[in-house]
């Protein structure tokens, strides 16, 4: 019976050709537009760590206060030196790691190849367990190395790509800005988006992968700059010593915390520290600290660009209004065809037979406005590029699931659409319909 | 003409479903419409702001020195920017820590007493020396330039207090209501800086919202930033900018290889770099005019349908009408009339909705409050939209012959 409606549904369609093209594209249209920002907003929004996002938090402590005409209540987003070493030393986590992004010169051995500047990160080595960075080769550097402040590095497989071929560089050395540092690990790709554990100094989306990890005791030591921000609310003493000790905040702070005890104990431990700050005398304000984890930070951070989040709506919107179009649209159609629907039920079919044959009719709309929104969801995420950052633009890409996306919201949102007017269409009075002719 | 209103209303009154769908439909219209042509003007408005400096005679230069330690960069640095400046082609050079839209930068409090207090203004710094007015070509409006013996280098770390200053004319009027900011002392920390010109404008690096109350609050500094990473800010000759950008590069690695210049934005004009930082505010203003044009053409095409039904339902009434007397006229006025009607309804809901919309993302996106021309603009754009939609199948019904009333089918 359904393949007959189809028949019936076809041979309808191509009764009004402008009024089906016209209906096939409302509906390609609104469905590509939904389905293009919906691209984007699924590759901003989503969890760059799903198993563990509620297990690494982010401690925050108030240094500032409300000096120099500071006005807001937050604690600063990054940390100073001071207060990520104390947290470190404390070794209240189960894991815990300092950073920040450096931007340092790579030396290639071949004299002929040109030095050339690559971005990476001083930490702790456990960013890589807490992180789950995975590994090519070796592993992170033990944690002695941090303590020794060891010229040890992990690399990238695209820096080991390019200094040595791609071959196991375990064990062998490389210079990075005149020092020789040892590979303990190479990484296997690995970015994931939005940058969490850096948003500070990248906004969330970056789409050049780290390069290489060095120890933060060792870039402390080379008085290493920060590639990132560095916030201070007043002026700090002269001098790399001077700076280190500074209200200057700089740096992210990681701690793993697995159970819901171990973050209530951190809390506790991070008041209890802001609050020996304040009778030390160096924070004249109460004890104002923040423990977010990943999907909260991103929250608070508002790493979901503004951009991603209005396109969406507007085009949600946009499908609306294209759904009212085609209610509209297929009333109009559906009730041009009162007199056919008449004499079918007069000659015995039920209501239910006349739904069926119109919301067969609608889905078939449905499917060809799917194939048509398809086709411009595909040429409207190659034109992302166009209104969004490449480093965003790159992450929306077209795959199985939004294609199947794509159908089925055509597919739902026409059926959907039909309902009222396949209603009128089956309460047509036969009678009525007969009697006028 | 006559407005036949009372009739269309009883014809209405049969087509209740229609009506309500052209009026919902041209309300969620216009509310889209109005919100999104507001978003495409703030976005124009944010990317038509003049950054101040002589952008088509502009290319920047990233360069990091390999292995030299800060004591190193000084003379480095020096040795470059006579290299550059020598080039054939090349006005002027300077070297400096940031450029407007670059995006990246250092920003700080500046007050008008010691320590951070008394009254406080946000500003921008920039690293300069006596070449940098005349390499960005900006207009000094009282003052003077820096003299070369004021300039000085800057380790990183050191505290930034330089006694003489260059501010734009935005900081000073936004520190010294009275206009004359030249000779007056403000701080950066402890020590006084006198500012010693003012340049009519300069913009921050940032193009961003979170800079925009301040954008226009720029300070030049005497000193030159003795990192191993540097921005060379190059000013050409006209026609001379496709030459230079091969022959800068090319230069500095012929003088020290030593050095990284990335391949990637390491050396752009100030055109790319103004593409750049725009990007996102064009490509949101094109993509809302690519969803408002489309938009509206489907709510138009939505109306010719719907009325094209119409009419061809009430053939046989158009035809009675006609046979009593009806002129063309009345039938075309009657449907012109009727999808009036429709779309007064219609804006009076969207307007609403309109501003409930903008309401709202007023307060989710820090949007700013839709102004009532916007919308009487919307309103007047759907209700020709409107008119014009039906004036096809209103035409069509206009010629409807008035036998149509005696045939039976």
């Amino acid at each position: 019976m359904l393949a007959y409606y189809s028949r019936l549904a076809l041979r309808s369609l191509r009764r009004n050709p402008m009024l089906t093209a016209l209906m096939v594209l409302t509906i390609g249209f609104g469905v590509a537009a939904s389905m293009t920002t919906y691209a984007v907003f699924r590759a901003v929004s989503g969890n760059p760590i799903p198993d563990k996002s509620a297990q690494l938090f982010k401690p925050q402590i108030d240094n500032w206060g409300h000096d120099n005409g500071r006005s807001s209540d937050e604690p600063p987003d990054a940390m100073d030196y001071t207060d990520a070493m104390a947290l470190m030393r404390a070794h209240k986590a189960e894991k815990q790691t300092v950073l920040y992004p450096v931007g340092l010169s790579v030396i290639p051995a071949n004299p002929q190849s040109r030095p050339f500047l690559a971005n990476g990160y001083a930490t702790y080595t456990s960013f890589f367990p807490m992180f789950e960075v995975p590994f090519k080769y070796g592993g992170a550097w033990p944690a002695s190395d941090d303590t020794q402040h060891a010229p040890v590095v992990v690399i990238s497989a695209k820096l080991n790509q390019r200094l040595f071929g791609g071959a196991n560089s375990v064990g062998r050395s490389m210079n990075i800005e005149g020092n020789s540092y040892r590979i303990a690990g190479v990484v296997r790709s690995w970015n994931p988006q939005p940058r969490f554990f850096d948003v500070n100094n990248t906004q969330g989306f970056k789409s050049e992968s780290p390069e290489f990890w060095i120890p933060f005791t060792r870039a402390v030591d080379l008085k290493i700059q920060t590639w990132g921000n560095n916030n201070c609310n007043a002026g700090s003493p002269p001098g790399w010593v001077g700076w280190l000790h500074s209200e200057c905040v700089w740096l992210s702070t990681w701690v793993e915390l697995p159970t819901a005890k171990a973050v209530a104990r951190y809390r506790q431990y991070l008041e209890a520290y802001a609050a020996q700050q304040q009778q030390a005398g160096r924070f004249h304000w109460a004890p104002n600290v923040r423990l977010r984890n990943v999907t909260q930070w991103l929250d608070y951070k508002h790493v979901v660009p503004q951009e991603s989040q209005v396109s969406l709506l507007v085009a949600l919107g946009f499908l609306v209004v294209c759904l009212v179009n085609t209610v509209g649209l297929l009333l109009a159609k559906f009730m041009r065809r009162a007199p056919e629907i008449g004499v079918r039920r007069a000659l015995g079919a039920s209501r239910y037979e006349v739904y069926r044959q119109f919301l067969a009719e609608a889905a078939m709309v449905g499917v060809a406005g799917g194939v048509v929104g398809l086709g411009l969801t595909a040429l409207g995420v190659l034109g992302i590029g166009m209104v969004f950052d490449p480093d965003i633009a790159r992450l929306a890409h077209v795959d199985v699931s939004l294609m199947l996306l794509t159908v089925l919201v055509a597919v739902l949102s026409t059926v959907i659409a039909a309902f009222y007017p396949t209603w009128r269409a089956a309460h047509v009075q036969p009678a009525w319909q007969l009697k006028s002719n | 003409m006559n407005l036949q209103v009372k009739p269309i209303f009883s014809a209405l009154r049969h087509h209740k479903a229609g009506t309500l769908l052209i009026a919902l439909q041209i309300a969620l219209t216009l509310a889209i419409v109005c919100n999104a042509l507001f978003i495409i003007q703030q976005r124009i408005s944010l990317l038509t702001r003049p950054s101040g400096v002589d952008e088509a005679h502009l290319i920047r230069v990233m360069n990091g020195w390999v292995g030299a330690s800060d004591k190193d960069v000084g003379p480095l640095m020096q040795s470059d920017l006579d290299t550059l400046r020598r080039l054939p082609g090349v006005v002027d050079a300077y070297a400096t820590n940031a450029t407007p839209l670059s995006g990246g930068g250092w920003a700080t409090g500046m007050h008008s007493k010691p320590d951070g207090k008394g009254k406080r203004v946000q500003t921008a710094i920039y690293f300069s020396d006596a070449h940098t007015l005349d390499t960005l070509g900006l207009k000094l409006v009282a003052g003077r330039n820096f003299h070369a013996s004021e300039v000085q280098g800057f380790l990183p770390n050191d505290t930034l207090q330089p006694p003489q200053i260059i501010v734009t004319r935005a900081l000073a009027d936004n520190l010294f209501s009275d206009g004359h900011a030249v000779g007056k002392v403000v701080y950066l920390g402890k020590k006084p800086s006198t500012i010693i010109g003012v340049v009519a404008r300069l913009q921050v690096p940032w193009v961003a919202s979170w800079a925009s109350n301040w954008e226009g609050n720029s300070t030049l500094v005497p000193r030159q930033m003795l990192t191993n990473g540097t921005n060379y800010v190059i000013r050409v000759r006209d026609g001379q900018l496709q030459k230079v950008l091969h022959s800068a590069p090319a230069a500095l690695l012929a003088a020290d290889r030593m050095r990284v210049i990335p391949d990637d934005q390491g050396v752009v004009t100030f055109e790319q770099m103004r593409a750049k930082a725009y990007k996102s505010d064009r490509g949101m203003a094109i993509l809302m005019g690519v969803i408002c044009t489309v938009l509206l053409a489907i709510t138009a095409a939505g109306i010719v349908g719907l009325t094209s039904f119409w009419v061809g339902q009430r053939r046989k009434q158009i035809g009675v009408r006609r046979a009593l007397g009806a002129t063309r006229h009345d039938i075309l006025g009657y449907f012109l009339t009727e999808n009036l009607l429709i779309g007064i309804a219609g804006v009076a809901i969207g307007g609403a909705l309109a501003v409930g919309m903008n309401q709202w993302l007023m307060h989710a996106f820090e949007m700013q409050r839709l102004s009532w021309p916007w919308i009487a603009g919307g309103v007047v754009v759907l209700l020709l939209l409107g008119q014009a939609a039906v004036l096809a199948p209103a035409l069509r019904a206009s010629n409807v012959p008035p036998v149509v009333a005696t045939r039976s089918v």
